[in-house]
């Protein structure tokens, strides 16, 4: 038999249990953002956890750069990582939350150009070729490669690269064509950077961008492309070395965290960035990513401590900054 | 007109036989290659996963090595957030059914309600993220827990559950409504004792088909804040939680931090690290494995139930 | 009990009572169902209200004779183009191919296992058949691009990595599930009585099939078919993962395309600023999208109440 009594009265209590159950959030670091970050938060947070013995836990989520601080310039969060710096427009919103922040370069990602092993003709690459293969006046005109360089034979082109809503895709097009999201766009894009590896690996004509730690993983696939320093004239190929001493340029880019300063007070959450830069020169490297120099991670501490609040960048993205730039430059809100 | 002959009529007896052998051969042919590609999924997700399909990959938590790498965290997370979709979409979209079927008169505005229905069956997953992170989450407060990520997934098949339970109660002749209310029953007695009762077998189906869609999701789920690194489980009701040793409340799981299976797929789908490529695989043939036991409750109630039918 | 004398009145006027208090308990219930099927018009309201608020904005920014007639879809891109009808163009032909496999194949299934198939086989068969709804749509995306593709080029030499055909294959795949089980459930129940008279008269399985119990269960299959299509035109990972994200206006299956939903959800789970115009062109292609479905829903029912039949 039915009774509504029973059903009522079960309702009533959740309803009060449920009122009752906010209380348990206690001790959580909550950390979002860029999928490019990830990786390596993930691995401080593993670490971490372990080193407290699960005494302080921490929450990662992947919403993506701009979702990230949508959510932290909501109060939301005490960590968000982001693969290019806060925009104008977040700032104002971060401003108005009261949410003031301290900006953290954590590692280089160095944004790989691959090809085909068995790819015989391409040895390097110039910024110009590149500009003049990815613009968007290339889109349906430039299908062959001896229309970008004579000396390349006469076959078809096959580009893959990174989805126009990530900041790769914009760090790339403002450093190679000239302006941020100035892109040709009849070529292979996916936000899964795997599928480029395959696409690249499968064509002996095909050439891709994406992240160092997809080429470094894939080694036997892929062979990658040297990039002519325009500072230098020297081609240089992306490795951890070569970023690491700034000859790899323009196409490394600093990924960044935001701390929230309130947060900072907290003592669990000050542990964590202390561990972070403590051990990031090690786990950068596990996960593929390139590492700051030591004297940066004691300068995020620094920045931590002085209460450095606000970004270096004022609300835009910048091609070939130094970390050592980042570091001297004044911080505003 | 000349009656047949009884050559013309063996011919033509013929003829239906072969027109019926045919078709069964083709429904076979179709049912196969449904079959064909389940058994391709699976088993390639099970060669692929083999290695990593052992006691420690159910009870380790996300790690960025590989090897170590387990889903803990994923398959309670999944089983939890589908509890409470179950719970709330069940209830909610045969009310809501059995109302529009039964009580609701015939006009313009169900009309419209109905067309509204089979809408919402096409909106995009994601946009019910977007929608649930602003009423869910923000709105009602609910925060990035368990309980948003139940809901949106009810309201997500909402619209199925509806749907199969209208048609369910619509094929239900109408000699039983009318006799039932013939011996004086009220609307509602009708309903709970024999409408709902013989409709029962169709509005499984709808919570079968409804629930492995939710299982699956991952777009709306990421947009309300699932998480994908997160190392510990929802606090168990009456264990100690914390250092400061404060009891877990029967419900304080429901409001906790949580991820699910399809997003540990999803993340691990893309690292660059091939070996996370064994992990994602052993982690989908786990969660065909936990859509196959769902769906047996539910098909076994049904099967029970539909013995029962006879008319 | 009658009132026939006056010393009955005070049994009658108990009973006009309970008369009352049942009435009452009758319209509690109706306003609780009317409740519940009120949450699937309030669901409506809000998604509509996300979209629409949003792409207000939109629109003051771009011009709605632009979005409807411009051929190029880049507004990602510096150089931003909003031409709504590259993506519709992804959207239509996905979802084609996708029916034209679904529609077919899910109707035949039904019709075999409700009409031809013995017992056991239809009670295993359709539990195998839901689990194909249940595999993440993920793991769908990666067999179409994986598996089904180099299939398909071995067919196509020219067909590209990327590609609507092969996502629309698998979406079909996918649908067949809704079609075929719900449909089933509604052949299903038809009267046996209508099929023993036809075979009385001397009619084949295929000939009843066709002409008297497919007529008759008309409105479940109507139903089932507009949930697949509605399911064909919300399907987001398995496009997004197999279709390529390029934005191409084109009806030719064999090119890769973008589709409303798979642009949506790239461009959600991105690293875009939200509150910038490229983000909230997700709302104006979500907003098309509804419209689109709204206009096929419509079309839909108004088909289903000329074609119903009663019995």
């Amino acid at each position: 038999m039915f009774k509504y009594s029973k059903l009522v009265s079960a309702m009533a209590v959740a309803g009060v249990a449920l009122f009752g159950a906010q209380a348990a959030q206690a001790q959580i670091i909550k950390i979002d953002g860029s999928s490019t970050v990830y990786p390596i938060t993930e691995a401080v947070a593993e670490e971490f956890q372990k080193a407290k013995k699960n005494a302080i836990k921490v929450t990662v989520g992947i919403s993506g750069t701009g979702g990230g601080f949508k959510k932290f310039c909501r109060d939301e969060l005490d960590v968000s990582g982001a693969s290019r710096p806060i925009t104008a427009k977040e700032m104002t919103a971060c401003k108005e939350a009261g949410v003031e922040y301290i900006e953290m370069p954590v590692a280089y990602d160095a944004l790989t150009v691959v090809i085909n092993p068995k790819n015989a003709f391409l040895k390097q690459a110039t910024v110009e070729e590149m500009k003049t293969l990815w613009e968007p006046a290339a889109q349906g005109k430039i299908t062959k490669w001896n229309q970008v360089n004579p000396a390349w034979p006469d076959a078809p082109v096959k580009l893959f690269g990174a989805g126009a809503d990530s900041g790769t895709f914009e760090y790339f097009t403002e450093a190679m064509v000239g302006k941020a999201k100035s892109s040709r766009g009849d070529y292979t894009a996916s936000e899964d950077d795997n599928v480029l590896v395959q696409g690249v690996s499968r064509d002996v004509n095909a050439i891709g961008y994406f992240g160092y730690a997809y080429y470094a993983e894939n080694t036997a696939r892929l062979k990658a492309l040297p990039i002519v320093n325009p500072k230098t004239g020297k081609a240089v190929e992306p490795s951890a070395a070569n970023v690491e001493n700034g000859s790899y340029a323009p196409l490394s880019r600093p990924i960044f965290i935001y701390v929230k300063a309130k947060s900072l007070a907290k003592p669990e959450v000050r542990e964590f960035v202390e561990f972070y830069m403590k051990n990031a020169d090690k786990l950068v490297r596990e996960v593929k990513y390139v590492p700051l120099p030591k004297a940066a991670y004691e300068g995020n501490l620094k920045h931590a401590n002085d209460k450095k609040i606000g970004t270096v960048f004022g609300g835009k993205n910048e091609i070939g900054v130094t970390v050592e730039d980042i570091l001297k430059r004044e911080a505003k809100m | 007109m000349q009656p047949m002959t009884t050559e013309q009529i063996r011919a033509l007896i013929a003829r239906g036989k072969l027109k019926d052998t045919i078709f069964q051969a083709l429904g076979i042919i179709c049912l196969a290659v449904g079959l064909l590609v389940i058994f391709l999924l699976v088993s390639d997700m099970l060669m692929r996963g083999l290695d990593r399909l052992n006691l420690d990959f159910f009870v380790e938590f996300a790690s960025r090595r590989a090897a170590q790498s387990g889903i803990l965290s994923a398959w309670v997370g999944t089983i939890l957030v589908m509890f409470v979709t179950a719970l709330a979409a069940v209830p909610l979209g045969v009310a809501a059914g059995i109302y529009l079927e039964e009580y609701a008169k015939r006009n313009w505005v169900t009309d419209i309600i109905e067309i509204n229905i089979t809408n919402l069956a096409a909106v995009p997953s994601i946009v019910y993220g977007l929608l649930s992170l602003g009423i869910f989450v923000y709105a009602f407060g609910f925060g990035q827990s368990i309980l948003s990520a139940g809901l949106t997934l009810a309201l997500l098949i909402l619209p199925i559950v509806i749907v199969s339970t209208r048609e369910a109660i619509r094929a239900i002749p109408a000699m039983i409504r009318e006799g039932s209310m013939a011996v004086g029953a009220t609307r509602w007695q009708t309903c709970r004792y024999h409408i709902i009762p013989y409709a029962m077998p169709g509005i499984l189906t709808g919570v079968i088909i409804g629930l492995a869609r939710a299982i699956g999701e991952t777009a709306p789920i990421i947009t309300i804040g699932a998480l994908t690194f997160i190392a510990f489980l929802p606090p168990m009701p009456f264990t100690a939680t914390g250092a400061d040793g404060v009891s877990a409340g029967l419900f304080d799981w429901v409001m906790s931090p949580f991820t699910v299976m399809p997003i540990q797929i999803f993340n691990w789908t893309s690292r660059p690290d091939p070996a996370f490529e064994v992990n994602a695989a052993a982690a989908g043939f786990v969660l065909m494995g936990m859509v196959l036991s769902m769906n047996a409750i539910a098909i076994y109630l049904r099967y029970r139930m539909r013995k029962n039918i006879k008319w | 009990m009658s009132a026939n004398n006056v010393s009955d009145l005070h049994q009658v006027s108990d009973r006009l009572a309970h008369n009352a208090m049942r009435h009452f308990s009758e319209r509690l219930i109706e306003a609780l169902l009317f409740a519940a099927a009120a949450v699937s018009v309030l669901t409506t309201v809000g998604i509509v209200y996300v979209l629409v608020s949003e792409s207000i904005q939109f629109f003051q920014v771009v011009s709605i004779v632009d979005f409807l007639t411009d051929t190029q879809w880049t507004p990602l891109f510096d150089d931003a183009h909003y031409g709504i009808m590259v993506l519709i163009s992804g959207t239509l032909v996905s979802s084609g191919v996708a029916l034209l496999v679904a529609i077919p194949m899910g109707t035949i299934i039904a019709i075999y296992l409700s009409e031809f198939a013995n017992g056991k086989v239809r009670e295993v068969a359709k539990p195998v058949l839901e689990l194909l709804g249940g595999i993440p749509t993920i793991v769908f995306g990666y067999f179409a691009l994986l598996i089904v593709t180099p299939l398909l080029q071995k067919v196509f030499p020219e067909l590209p990595g990327f590609s609507l055909l092969s996502a629309g294959l698998v979406m079909g795949i996918m649908i067949v599930p809704y079609i075929a089980s719900l449909s089933e459930d509604a052949m299903r129940a038809v009267p046996m009585s209508m099929r023993e008279g036809s075979y009385a008269m001397g009619a084949t399985k295929l000939y009843t099939a066709i002409h008297v119990v497919v007529p008759a269960a008309v409105s479940g299959l109507a139903a089932s078919y507009i949930l697949g299509i509605s399911r064909a035109v919300g399907e987001t990972m398995i496009l997004a993962v197999a279709a390529g994200m390029q934005p191409n206006l084109t009806w030719n299956p064999m090119e890769p395309a973008a589709t409303i939903t798979s642009f949506i959800v790239q461009v959600a789970l991105g690293d875009l600023p939200h509150g910038s115009i490229g983000y909230q062109t997700i709302f104006a292609a979500g907003l098309t999208l509804l419209l689109i479905t709204l206009a096929f829903n419509i079309a839909g029912q108004w088909l289903r109440r000329r074609y119903r039949e009663a019995y």
